[in-house]
């Protein structure tokens, strides 16, 4: 088992069309098992074609309907990108994973308020995030699949290429990765910590945890007192924060990557995880080592 | 991006939130015409810089004179002007607004911003106006009263009288501060803001509500959808590296060390900066290549980090996904050779093609350092600039 995508998931492609949704989408289909996973592209103008042999809808539902893909992944330029959400979103798909890094906070915090107010059960991850992996079994998104191994780990990250050296490492200790997710950086998005991090606590093929964050907000704090109330002693988790040399009022290249009135430093949130029972190193070179020392 | 006070007072002017009279001013002569053109006894003479903590450092100076205008726009215009937010150096002022003086009964402060736990927008307000927020929500966190707004309805006829009840403003008044609180509102939702506050928002003495402050920041994510925000840029507020690395795509913000830092990605470029913290040293800066590092770009990115002095080493961390290890070391060659790069570089490479990559930097000829991991690189980028 992994958490949220398997290699029984059913993707439509939202911005198949474009330079980036052509190059990933590709990347994806060659990867284990993409080639029966990825079984629609969205692109109003281009219905009735094909990319790589996979059919073209001009919408989400349309794809729906003819292939039912039950998860879509969004490459849209960033002025549309948030229609995209919704229009996943109100073909009532399972999981929407947005790419598209650049979307306005209000497009967000407008499509976030419609989802709620609308009940609905749509799970979002991201945006600006590099997407998840169940190694060995389908790639949903831009990381590198070469680095990652099928195993019991879970990953989850703000950050892309953070992502990667922790996967990097886990692999290289011949720890594989039950699921690797990334959440992205920007302030308003779907999937937090907390939820990724009860996901894996739920999965019964996933036995540890890395979590990695990044400074601003509190939503690794969120994660960790959730995890010490609710179940410090079910699975080990440990944890990196990033930035710990970021000054403050400064945007760390996320849009969310921000010290702002005093809150949301590394400091800060190292000190809550490790209050809440997540050890956390600041090398981050030494994230998979510590992970397997825990084991 | 930020603005000046005076630009973020036209803008909520356009919403409907009273203002002093006021003129920008670039010269000590259009300073004394600005306070004629305005007429009155008082004056506020304001320094127009980027930073907050302006009238603590100096930078706004009440004036009832014409000669006294004169005098405090001479001192004011041209000084570096140092706050705690400006950094030891100070900000130079280029720009001056000049006000009406108000008659100050009460000083408020109320401030937008997005909220990340509701994802909503929230407006926070306090009877401690004129003072830093920061202070008064780390000492008496009871005097902020908190709004979240929902964004369908906007900040509602109820909510706003209630905030402003809870902030001191008397019955006569609440009507007028509806309006002003509902202007702001109205003001960060439609500009895209990502910040908005009014310190102090003032109760005069005969029961107006004035906002005698504004600063606004905007959502830079969203500047395409508001020229006429991006028209107010000053690039004179802004580090001129981090403008010229902009230009290139490259996220890049200077700090205070001597080790320079090359990384794709944002928090692999934390993560970095802070290995070399944690391996005793400081990073000059955060530099963010990007997923599509050409050549061009790298070769940009050297040219940033070594345009700073203070520059003694450089770390190349790069975890090379989908983009290839071999044409990362082909750009971190050309970019050596050329800019005849003359301190010590280490490169930490890793993913596709690195045995490549490796091999592409060992034959440049160039003496750049290999590491195998993000410690490794660090240790050794701080032991070649110690000179060890």
């Amino acid at each position: 088992m992994s958490i949220l995508i398997n290699k029984d998931t059913r993707v439509v492609t939202q911005g198949i069309t474009g330079k980036t949704g052509q190059f990933h989408t590709k990347m994806s289909k060659e990867y284990a098992n993409g080639a029966n996973c990825y079984v629609a592209g969205v692109n109003p103008k281009k219905a009735g074609e094909s990319f790589e042999g996979i059919p073209i809808f001009a919408t989400v539902k349309e794809a729906k309907e003819k292939e039912g893909v039950n998860t879509s992944v969004i490459y849209v330029p960033p002025p549309f990108a948030a229609a995209a959400i919704w229009e996943a979103v109100e073909a009532d798909l399972d999981l929407v994973i947005c790419i598209t890094e650049g979307i306005p906070v209000r497009d967000m915090v407008e499509v976030k308020d419609k989802m709620r107010r609308l009940g609905k059960k749509t799970v979002l991850c991201g945006p600006n995030c590099p997407g998840i992996i169940t190694p060995e079994e389908i790639k949903i998104g831009i990381m590198p699949g070469h680095i990652h191994k099928k195993g019991r780990i879970g990953v989850v990250s703000r950050s892309g290429t953070l992502t990667y050296e922790a996967v990097g490492q886990l692999s290289d200790l011949n720890l594989g990765q039950s699921t690797a997710v990334g959440i992205g950086g920007d302030p308003v998005n779907g999937l937090k910590h907390k939820e990724v991090l009860e996901l894996f606590m739920n999965d019964p093929e996933t036995d540890a945890v890395i979590m990695i964050g990044e400074i601003g907000g509190s939503d690794e704090e969120a994660a960790a007192q959730w995890y010490a109330s609710e179940c410090r002693n079910k699975k080990p988790v440990v944890g990196f924060i990033a930035g710990v040399t970021a000054p403050a009022g400064k945007r760390m290249g996320h849009a969310g990557a921000i010290i702002s009135g005093g809150k949301g430093t590394a400091q800060e949130k190292l000190a809550t995880l490790e209050a809440c029972g997540i050890r956390t190193t600041k090398n981050p070179a030494e994230m998979g080592k510590l992970l397997k020392s825990v084991l | 991006m930020k603005i000046h006070e005076y630009q973020g007072k036209e803008i909520l002017r356009k919403f409907g939130v009273a203002t002093p009279r006021g003129k920008p001013c670039f010269s000590v002569d259009e300073a004394v015409k600005a306070a004629q053109e305005l007429g009155g006894k008082v004056w506020v003479v304001k320094a127009q810089i980027h930073a907050g903590g302006r009238g603590k450092g100096g930078g706004v100076k009440v004036a009832k004179s014409l000669d006294e205008v004169k005098t405090y726009a001479s001192q004011i215009l041209g000084m570096q002007l140092k706050t705690h937010q400006t950094g030891p150096e100070g900000q130079k002022v280029r720009r001056l607004l000049i006000e009406e003086g108000a008659d100050i009964k009460k000083e408020l402060y109320v401030g937008m911003v997005v909220d990340r736990v509701t994802q909503k927008v929230c407006l926070m307000a306090s009877s401690e106006g004129g003072m830093d927020i920061e202070e008064v929500a780390a000492h008496t966190p009871e005097k902020i009263h908190k709004v979240f707004v929902e964004p369908a309805k906007g900040l509602t006829d109820a909510e706003a009288d209630d905030v402003a009840r809870k902030i001191g403003i008397p019955d006569a008044s609440v009507a007028q501060a509806r309006v002003q609180l509902q202007g702001l509102y109205k003001a960060f939702w439609e500009t895209d803001a990502s910040l908005a506050e009014i310190n102090p928002l003032i109760l005069t003495g005969d029961g107006k509500v004035i906002a005698l402050d504004a600063k606004m920041n905007f959502d830079s994510n969203a500047l395409f959808r508001h020229e006429d925000i991006v028209a107010m840029r000053d690039l004179d507020e802004e580090d001129p590296a981090e403008i010229e690395a902009s230009k290139f795509d490259l996220s890049y913000i200077s700090l205070d060390g001597n080790i320079g830092c090359l990384v794709n990605g944002a928090g692999l470029a934390m993560a970095t900066m802070d290995t070399i913290k944690l391996f005793g040293a400081e990073p000059a800066n955060f530099l963010d290549v990007g997923g599509g590092a050409t050549t061009e770009k790298v070769t940009e990115a050297f040219k940033l980090m070594l345009a700073n002095s203070k520059v003694k080493g450089i770390l190349v961390n790069i975890f090379g996904g989908i983009m290839r290890c071999d044409t990362i070391a082909n750009g971190v060659v050309s970019a050596a050779k050329e800019v005849h790069l003359s301190v010590p570089l280490v490169v930490r490479m890793r993913g596709t093609n690195e045995d490549l990559g490796k091999q592409i930097l060992k034959e440049s000829g160039l003496p750049i350092i290999s590491a195998n991991d993000m410690a490794d690189a660090a240790q050794k980028i701080v032991a070649a600039v110690a000179g060890k």
